[in-house]
């Protein structure tokens, strides 16, 4: 039986990228469970995308498809579709059993690259009361019924959540001849791109309620109506301002959140603040061999950055393996900051990070203490929690040495 | 006059300003911007990313999009126009399923592999 270099879960960006950095050093084996390569970008037929990378606006179908075409083409990759992973084992090397067609299989890779990706949250994380009939659903949901099946989910529809995949979908219904009665968000500010409410909500005149939410559903077998309320910046309701908004889909899009179920059978540590792995600079999780890349890792708001973590953990595989020397790296002042280790045995001249701040921040300084001597400083202007920043830094830490990165206000 | 760029996702804020020598604008991080900002109160235009029908049963729709941007008022008129289409074999990426449409000059371009 081969042994592979690398096991990749996951054919959409991270893992395509993944596979693909890391076939240079020796067979790599990708498991997808759809029947298609792309993952979630499949069904972002709309653009934006690449823009980093490629330097030209693509669509999610597009920017998909440059990869896939070099993964086809790459005789070190063995692509497995419709195959499932229900277990993996680790002895001197894993042992991933999947399920397909041609039915339970067991692989073996020195190493393993979880390129899973995130989840979105669903109406019943959010508190919304009421009845649970058909047409309540997520954005991606939806997405996936007009994108891929080419059906339509309903006819009026209302969003909650003003991130940029609602925000997206107001449109993409709206021109499928759906109506689109308006987007709704608890929060004060929006939270996609100003851009997107732009040529999203605006070109179509689509009204977007900020400080309101969905608290109840109504409907037996399908959504009737929904109960929309006012709230305060704590996010109770405001009594009065209850309104009954007949409609027959409730679409949500709430957030995202990463997907570890594998990573944590494999005891794999979890960051509270990302809800995926602990990394260190090369994407390697606190257990030795297991890579975590893409929105599995942390979710990104580009997906140019998702192939960017795949590839620094592909090419790290290409280096000799050899022990650790993991530093911890404390954050203050961040919603968070991935890696939250350095491994010292395999550090560079430089070390990228990416972050969130906790909260907006019209000015502020991000400094990097050594042992409490400031060793590095860098001005920002308008942080937003929804804005991912990625920055490269010069580090050469030494053992034993306290490492501390600090997000503040800017002193006057 | 206030116009959101949405050229990138830097999404400037852009002030254009009707002055003798033609339309002013401030704001704007790049030359593309200023571009935007005029022709956005002259003639919009957008450029459209949708789905086309198939025949095919493992892939009932198709993702497109045009080539180039189109009048943004024509925009209603072309999704009905894409909605009388149906691929009828398998595409590659980029291929040109539509062309000229409804005499913009623009093409339709698939953005996938069939």
């Amino acid at each position: 039986m081969t042994i592979y270099k690398a096991a990749v879960i996951g054919g959409g960006p991270a893992g395509l990228a993944a596979a693909l950095a890391a076939s240079k050093g020796g067979k790599v084996l990708l498991i997808e469970r759809e029947a298609r390569l792309g993952g979630i970008l499949k069904q972002c037929v709309h653009d934006g995308f690449g823009v980093i990378r490629f330097g030209e606006k693509l669509s999610g179908c597009e920017y998909a498809q440059r990869f896939i075409d070099e993964v086809r083409s790459n005789k070190e990759i063995d692509i497995r579709l419709l195959t499932y992973v229900i277990g993996i084992k680790k002895n001197k090397t894993f042992h991933i059993t999947a399920t397909s067609s041609s039915g339970i299989e067991t692989y073996e890779a020195e190493n393993l690259i979880l390129a899973n990706g995130c989840r979105e949250r669903t109406a019943r994380q959010v508190n919304i009361h009421g009845t649970r009939p058909a047409g309540v659903m997520t954005a991606g949901v939806a997405q996936n019924f007009v994108n891929l099946l080419g059906v339509l989910p309903g006819k009026r529809c209302v969003i909650l959540g003003s991130g940029d995949i609602g925000l997206i979908m107001a449109r993409r219904l709206t021109l499928e001849g759906a109506e689109v009665l308006g987007v709704y968000e608890a929060k004060n500010t929006p939270s996609g791109l100003t851009r997107n409410i732009s040529q999203c909500l605006n070109d179509f005149n689509i009204p977007l309620h900020l400080s309101a939410t969905v608290k109840r559903v109504f409907g037996n077998k399908r959504v009737e109506a929904v109960e929309i309320c006012k709230v305060t910046e704590k996010m109770e309701y405001i009594r009065g301002t209850e309104e009954i908004l007949p409609c027959d889909t409730l679409i949500v899009s709430v957030g995202l959140i990463p997907e570890n179920e594998l990573a944590e059978s494999l005891s794999v540590e979890i960051d509270p603040r990302t809800r995926g792995p602990v990394v260190d600079q090369n994407m390697q999780t606190m257990q030795d061999g297991v890579y975590s890349v893409g929105n599995a890792l942390h979710v990104h708001d580009l997906v140019d950055y998702v192939s960017e973590t795949a590839e620094t953990a592909g090419k790290a595989l290409l280096q000799p393996a050899a022990p650790r020397e993991l530093v911890k790296v404390d954050a203050k002042g961040f919603l968070y900051l991935v890696p939250q280790r350095l491994d010292l045995a395999s550090i560079k001249d430089s070390t990228v990070f990416y972050f969130r701040t906790a909260v907006p921040r019209k000015a502020a300084t991000l400094t990097v203490r050594a042992n409490g001597q400031t060793i590095y400083a860098r001005n920002y202007t308008n942080l937003k929690p929804p804005e991912m920043e990625k920055i490269s830094i010069p580090l050469k830490p030494r053992t034993g040495e306290k490492l501390e990165f600090i997000l503040s206000d800017k002193e006057v | 006059m206030e116009v959101v760029c949405i050229v990138c996702p830097n999404g400037c804020l852009l002030q254009a300003e009707q002055t003798p020598e033609g339309i002013k604008v401030s704001g704007n991080k790049c030359k593309r911007g200023a571009a935007f900002a005029i022709e956005e109160l002259t003639a919009p235009k957008r450029s459209l990313t949708t789905t086309v029908a198939t025949c095919f049963k493992d892939m009932p729709v198709v993702p497109v999009r045009t080539d180039g941007e189109i009048p943004k008022e024509k925009i209603f008129e072309l999704m009905s126009f894409l909605k009388t289409l149906r691929a009828e074999r398998r595409y590659k990426m980029g291929e040109i399923l539509a062309s000229d449409i409804l005499g913009t000059g623009v093409n339709i371009i698939v953005t996938c592999d069939m």
